[in-house]
């Protein structure tokens, strides 16, 4: 098939970008998506214009990497599939296509399509962890975890960190992704300890990075490629508000003797 | 150099805690004064920061990715093993180093696949107390499930998630430490050498992906968690971006190479659907707990599967295997494959595939059932083949997965340079010539969160390190040298493209040196590849400068290193006239066609010593085997 690709093209974070047109021949339907781009950056290469940069790495869906919106649509038309997974079967011979990068102030552009997402990373640091450093785990099964909460933890857990979620949001709200953090660990027994400073703390890390609120649009779950349910964002909210009615200034006590 | 792989003496089951014992131990208020650079971070990577970080050490890591949480780890699907025995089926540290010592058909150092097993069972532990959300039964306890060959359910699972799970759990352990500010992460950056000062490892060169400056960073000691060199193939199961550059480059200034011809083939991924294709997709093996493998028994039967009588299919592993089954290992389901479809038996548009069927499954577990199991499994199948696996039986074919090989490490994961420790799939020390499902997260973990934290602790406490600066004359020559190197890739302004070279050697390496190997087709690459590298440092373009993103670039340095790289493997597998494990030398194969060991002359580990371009010398590390009886495998 025969496609036309309007890909957002720009050389750095400084400078100014725009929309290029590119027409994409012999484009097999078992391709997936990045596998066409391969196949346009090859031809781009040899008439010496510098190719498209995308991120990308597994390119089985699970490390999170990639990720750019076709058509209005983060990660393109299907659902609960990341653009790597997105198989040129889902379009027709003619089509035209918009590329462009996650567009959110917490995410500038670096190049093309790759898009700066390390805010997700500090929300993480913030508080998005258990403290349980090395070694002094007791055995694995003292602490029974009824199936549906370890089930429902997974669920949440499956989150790759991709940003669609933010992409998707007219709020550029980080909320399904802090969410998902926030109702995996607090599912779990291991997660009560911390559950309701994590809350607060990574959602103040998130309006520090500059995402927006939610105001339950639902977006974000729609686009997500692991289909993250909106009930994460509930948990959130439901924790943070706990969080916020027991908060304390940390006591500078000190330890004993 | 003689090898020494420092192994405490004494009975295998009290080596471990003796070698713990009499490390020395770096005092808490001196941890502080030491810096230690990871590069990687994966299992192995991420676990060993968090964990140097915890213990009071200032860490340094690096990944290329721009997360750390994105190491290819995370696309590991089936489980993690160890040797709890929850399942009350008769499983024990003893048996899981067995089990593992056998499966790697007797090529890897006993001592260290027995510290493995050991440590398996408190990684579960860690792992559970990290929050990371394994799969429960209805009481509340942990689920187990048998896996790649074992006859235990020793395999710890979170769905076909399991290492995302894992890593997860050492990224949120990192990212603990990074905010508390005992790890300086430098995510986007990408090392090009190893700094050698005074015949230890000080520091690393590195390039920045988005600025492009490079950059020397300067250490007590370095550990390279860097992963495997799988994609020499080209097509590979690994993620694009993975890459040898971090364990080439070592084995440049001095780290010895130890069996790069043990790679592994997985024998349950996705068929090649056609030229364009980028990378290949793994089938967590589980699947093989409940699909049945078949093809036709008549060549070139072209009826569509459901057309088939049953009279007329070949369960050939059931058929050739009636104890083992669908579950053999690895190596000997991907061999078959191959056999059948080299017979003409092959299933799909090339011929090159296998029939996984589900159809028993489905009757004996219902839909429901089966997708409870490997949902996710399906949907992805679907996802990338446009067919539904729930009513067509899937394709399936090997593809490389893992490298058992890499560098060489003793007991300690130090490597032959003092203060370079190697953890993870990057060393080559606990698979022998074959790594056994749901293993590979085990040694990654074990390695990071529990044996590299004493160690490395114990080469610090015992070596006085004088200050270096990143002026010294060797940091500066090590910069100057990757820089030159990116400038000579940046001005050849050949007619190729980086991707182009990276397929005609992949392609090469996966027809002379993959499933089967001969000394004919050996000796052809090892004449090929020279010839197609000197043409890639004349013919290669990559456009662009240094001093920005340059994905061709960062392509154009790593496929560098895989053209040598790729022609040691050759050497290495040429070298090694016997058949074991994923090394399988055609001329030498028992009458019903199985690996032909040759333990009198073969059992040692290859160490390769670097000695200029193209040139290696070979020492041998013999390895001996006191408590595993070395015998012919049989998985009938």
């Amino acid at each position: 098939m025969k496609l036309i690709l309007n890909i957002w093209r720009q050389k750095s974070a400084g400078e100014t970008g725009r929309m290029v047109r590119y027409e994409l021949d012999k484009v097999s339907e078992h391709m997936s998506f990045l596998e066409m781009l391969d196949v346009l950056n090859e031809e781009l290469i040899l008439k010496g214009e510098d190719p498209v940069a995308f991120d990308h790495d597994c390119r089985e869906g699970i490390c999170g990497s990639c990720g750019f919106v076709i058509n209005g649509i983060p990660h393109g038309p299907r659902r609960g599939t990341t653009v790597c997974q997105l198989h040129m079967r889902s379009f027709s011979d003619g089509d035209e296509l918009f590329l462009e990068p996650w567009r959110a102030v917490a995410f500038p552009v670096q190049r093309d399509l790759c898009v700066d997402r390390s805010a997700f990373d500090r929300i993480i640091q913030a508080g998005g962890y258990v403290t349980a450093a090395t070694g002094g785990a007791q055995d694995a099964n003292s602490i029974l975890i009824p199936k549906s909460c370890a089930d429902q933890a997974m669920d949440a857990a499956a989150c790759i960190g991709c940003g669609a979620c933010v992409a998707a949001c007219p709020n550029a709200s980080a909320s399904l992704f802090t969410g998902a953090k926030i109702s995996h660990l607090g599912r779990l027994p291991q997660g009560q300890p911390e559950r309701y400073d994590r809350a607060l703390k990574m959602v103040a890390q998130a309006n520090e990075e500059l995402f927006g609120a939610c105001s339950n649009i639902g977006e974000c779950e729609a686009v997500c490629p692991k289909e993250i349910k909106l009930e994460v964002i509930a948990h959130m909210n439901t924790d943070f508000i706990k969080g916020a009615i027991v908060y304390r200034e940390e006591s500078s006590g000190g330890g004993a003797g | 150099m003689q090898l020494d792989a420092r192994i405490p003496s004494g009975p295998i089951e009290q080596v471990w805690d003796k070698c713990k014992f009499d490390m020395k131990l770096v005092n808490p208020a001196n941890k502080r004064k030491y810096t230690v650079i990871v590069v990687g971070t994966g299992l192995a990577g991420g676990a060993a920061s968090a964990t140097l970080a915890e213990l009071g050490y200032n860490v340094k890591t690096f990944c290329f990715q721009d997360s750390p949480r994105r190491a290819h780890s995370i696309a590991a699907q089936g489980g993690i093993n160890a040797a709890k025995n929850y399942q009350n089926d008769g499983d024990s540290i003893h048996r899981l180093f067995y089990d593992t010592v056998k499966g790697g058909d007797f090529r890897a150092r006993e001592a260290n696949v027995h510290r493995l097993a050991q440590i398996s069972v408190n990684i579960i532990d860690q792992c559970v107390a990290q929050g990371v959300p394994f799969a429960r039964e209805y009481g509340g306890l942990l689920s187990n499930r048998s896996f790649g060959g074992a006859q235990v359910s020793r395999t710890f699972y979170a769905r076909g998630q399991t290492g995302q799970q894992l890593l997860l759990g050492a990224y949120q352990a990192l990212e603990r430490q990074i905010g508390a500010g005992n790890v300086e992460m430098h995510p986007r950056s990408e090392m090009l050498d190893l700094i050698v000062i005074d015949g230890r490892a000080r520091g690393i060169v590195t390039r920045d992906l988005i600025t492009g400056q490079i950059d020397t960073h300067i250490a007590d000691a370095v550990v390279l968690g860097s992963g495997g060199y799988g994609n020499v193939f080209y097509l590979s199961t690994n993620a694009k971006g993975s890459n040898a550059t971090a364990i080439w480059r070592a084995h440049k200034r001095g780290a010895y190479l130890a069996n790069p011809c043990f790679t592994q083939i997985h024998p349950t991924c996705i068929p090649v659907s056609g030229d364009y294709q980028s990378k290949l997709t793994l089938m967590s093996e589980s699947l093989r707990n409940d699909g049945r493998i078949w093809v036709p028994l008549k060549k070139g039967d072209k009826r569509s599967a459901d057309q088939i009588p049953e009279s007329e299919r070949d369960y050939y592993l059931e058929r050739k295997y009636p104890s083992f089954g669908n579950l053999v290992p690895r190596d000997v389901a991907s061999r078959n494959a191959k056999q059948v479809c080299d017979e003409g038996r092959g299933v799909g548009e090339t011929g090159l595939g296998v029939y996984l069927d589900f159809a028993d499954a489905i009757k004996r577990l219902s839909q429901n059932g089966v997708k409870e199991r490997y949902g996710n499994l399906f949907d992805m199948y679907e996802r990338i083949t446009g067919e539904d696996p729930y009513k067509v039986p899937m394709r399936i074919y090997p593809a490389i997965h893992y490298t058992m090989g890499g560098l060489w490490v003793d007991y300690h994961l130090m490597s032959t340079i003092p203060g370079l420790f190697v953890i993870g799939e990057a060393n080559f020390s606990d698979h022998g010539a074959n790594r056994l499902g749901a293993s590979a997260l085990m040694q990654g973990l074990a390695d990071g969160y529990f044996v590299i934290p004493f160690t490395l602790g114990h080469y610090l406490a015992s070596n006085k390190l004088d200050k270096v600066s990143s002026e010294h004359a060797e940091a500066k020559g090590a910069k100057e040298a990757s820089v030159a190197q990116i400038n000579k890739l940046l001005n050849i302004k050949g007619k190729r493209t980086v991707d182009s070279f990276h397929r005609e050697l992949g392609k090469l390496v996966w027809e002379e040196c993959g499933m089967a190997r001969n000394a004919k087709g050996l000796s052809h690459a090892i004449q090929r590849i020279p010839e197609m590298r000197e043409e890639f440092w004349k013919n290669v373009t990559v456009l662009g400068s240094g001093s920005e993103i340059n994905q061709s670039l960062e392509k154009a340095n790593r496929v560098a290193d895989f053209f040598e790289l790729g022609e040691l493997m050759c050497k290495d597998a040429l070298d090694r006239n016997e058949s074991c494990g994923g090394h399988f030398r055609e001329e030498y194969q028992t009458p019903e066609g199985e690996a032909q060991r040759d333990d009198e002359n073969y059992s040692y580990a290859a160490a390769w010593e670097y000695k200029g371009l193209g040139k290696h010398e070979l020492h041998k590390e013999p390895l001996t085997f006191d408590y595993v009886h070395p015998s012919q495998r049989s998985y009938k």
